[in-house]
C-alpha cells in the first residue's frame, strides 16, 4: 500500500503537465462583462449621413449583430466577404465604425460592398470602451429587446458562424416561441 | 550689460515656456500631487485589456492610452478609486485588475499557494521528525518484515567483523 504513495509525486507531476499542455492550446479572448446586458445607451452620428444621429434605439426591433470595424483593420477585410454573405441570407448586421476615418470607410464599402443595414460612426472610440471591445474586429450578437447575448473576439467565418452564432440563435428563437 | 540680462530672461522664459507646451501634450497635468499618486497607483493596478501582462500604465496600446486618459478625465471630476475600478469591470470584466477581488473562483488564486505551502512544510516536517525518531528501527513495519531486517542487519554486522579481522 505505501508503494502507492510513493507515485503520488509522479501522478501529481503528470497531472500538471497535462493542464498546463491544455493551457498552450486554449482561447485568450475573453468573455464580455456585457453578456446579459442592455447594449450601452449612446447617440452617434451615422457614417452614410453624418448629420443623422443614430441611437441604441435602431438595435431593438429584430435580432441583430453589430459589427465593431475599421477600414484600418486586415481582419475586418478578412471577414468582409462573409458578412456580405450573411447579410444577402437576410441576417440584419449594424456596423460600428470604429477609430476610423469616414472618407476612407465610406470608400472600403463601395469598393468592397456593404454588408451593413447601417453604420454609427465612434470616431475617438469611447462606445468601444463602454462595449468593452479590446481590438477590431469585434461582433456582437443583439437580441430584439436590445439585449448583448454574445460577443466574438476576431473574425466571424463560417465555421464560428456555425460552431458559435446558430446555437444563440436557435435559442433565441425558443426563447421567443416560449413568450408566444 | 543690461542688455545681456534682459536677454537671458528671455531665453531662460522660452524655455520655460518650451518645457510647458511639451508637458501638456505628454503627459496630463493634476490639480494636486494626491490626485497625480492615485493615478499612478490605478494605472498600474488596471491590466491592459489588449496586450496580456501590462498594466494600462506600462502599455502604449492605443486602447491603453484611452483608458489613462478615462483615468485622469475621471480622477479629476472627482470620482473615487473604486468608482474608477467599477466602471472598467463593468466593461471589460474582472480581467482588468491585476488583484482581484477575494471572491468565489479567485479564493483558489489568493489562498491555494499558502495553502499548498503550508501542506509542504507539514509534509517535510514529518517525514524530518519520523527520520529522527526512528532508532534504527522503522516502526511501520510488521513482525514479518521486522524479523528479516534484523537478519540482513546480523549478516551484515558479521561481514564487516569478519571484514575486520582480516
Amino acid at each position: 500500500m505505501k508503494r502507492v504513495f510513493l507515485l503520488l509525486p509522479l501522478l501529481v507531476l503528470m497531472a500538471l503537465g497535462v493542464l498546463f499542455f491544455r493551457g498552450l492550446s486554449l482561447d485568450d479572448t475573453v468573455p464580455s462583462a456585457l453578456i446579459a446586458k442592455p447594449f450601452p445607451v449612446f447617440s452617434l452620428p451615422s457614417l452614410e449621413e453624418p448629420g443623422t444621429t443614430l441611437t441604441e434605439g435602431i438595435l431593438k426591433g429584430q435580432v441583430s449583430l453589430v459589427n465593431v470595424w475599421g477600414s484600418w483593420c486586415p481582419t475586418c477585410y478578412a471577414e468582409h466577404p462573409y458578412l456580405l454573405e450573411l447579410a444577402e441570407q437576410g441576417v440584419v448586421i449594424f456596423g460600428m465604425n470604429y477609430k476610423d476615418e469616414g472618407d476612407k470607410a465610406i470608400a472600403w464599402l463601395n469598393k468592397l460592398g456593404d454588408p451593413y443595414r447601417t453604420n454609427f460612426v465612434d470616431a475617438d472610440g469611447r462606445l468601444g470602451i463602454d462595449l468593452g471591445v479590446r481590438g477590431a474586429p469585434e461582433t456582437f450578437l443583439v437580441d430584439a429587446d436590445g439585449v448583448i447575448r454574445y460577443k466574438h473576439e476576431g473574425e466571424v467565418n463560417a465555421r464560428v458562424w456555425n460552431d458559435i452564432f446558430e446555437p444563440i440563435l436557435a435559442q433565441l428563437n425558443q426563447e421567443r416561441e416560449g413568450k408566444k | 550689460m543690461r542688455k545681456q540680462a534682459s536677454q537671458l530672461v528671455v531665453l531662460v522664459m522660452s524655455l520655460l515656456f518650451s518645457v510647458m507646451v511639451l508637458a501638456a501634450i505628454d503627459t496630463f497635468t493634476f490639480t494636486d500631487q494626491d490626485t497625480q499618486d492615485r493615478f499612478k497607483v490605478l494605472t498600474e493596478e488596471l491590466r491592459c485589456p489588449k496586450c496580456d501582462g501590462q498594466s494600462i500604465a506600462g502599455s502604449n496600446a492605443p486602447i491603453a492610452n484611452d483608458l489613462r486618459s478615462i483615468v485622469y478625465q475621471k480622477l479629476e471630476s472627482g470620482e473615487s478609486d473604486q468608482q474608477i475600478v467599477d466602471f472598467m469591470v463593468d466593461r471589460y470584466g474582472e480581467f482588468v485588475l491585476y488583484r482581484p477581488k477575494t471572491t468565489g473562483k479567485t479564493q483558489w488564486l489568493w489562498y491555494g499557494p499558502i495553502a499548498f505551502g503550508v501542506i509542504g512544510v507539514l509534509v517535510l516536517g514529518t517525514i524530518v521528525l519520523r527520520s529522527r525518531s526512528r532508532d534504527g528501527y522503522d516502526e511501520d513495519l510488521d513482525e514479518e518484515h521486522q524479523s528479516k531486517l534484523d537478519v540482513v542487519r546480523q549478516m551484515l554486522d558479521e561481514k564487516d567483523s569478519t571484514g575486520r579481522a582480516e
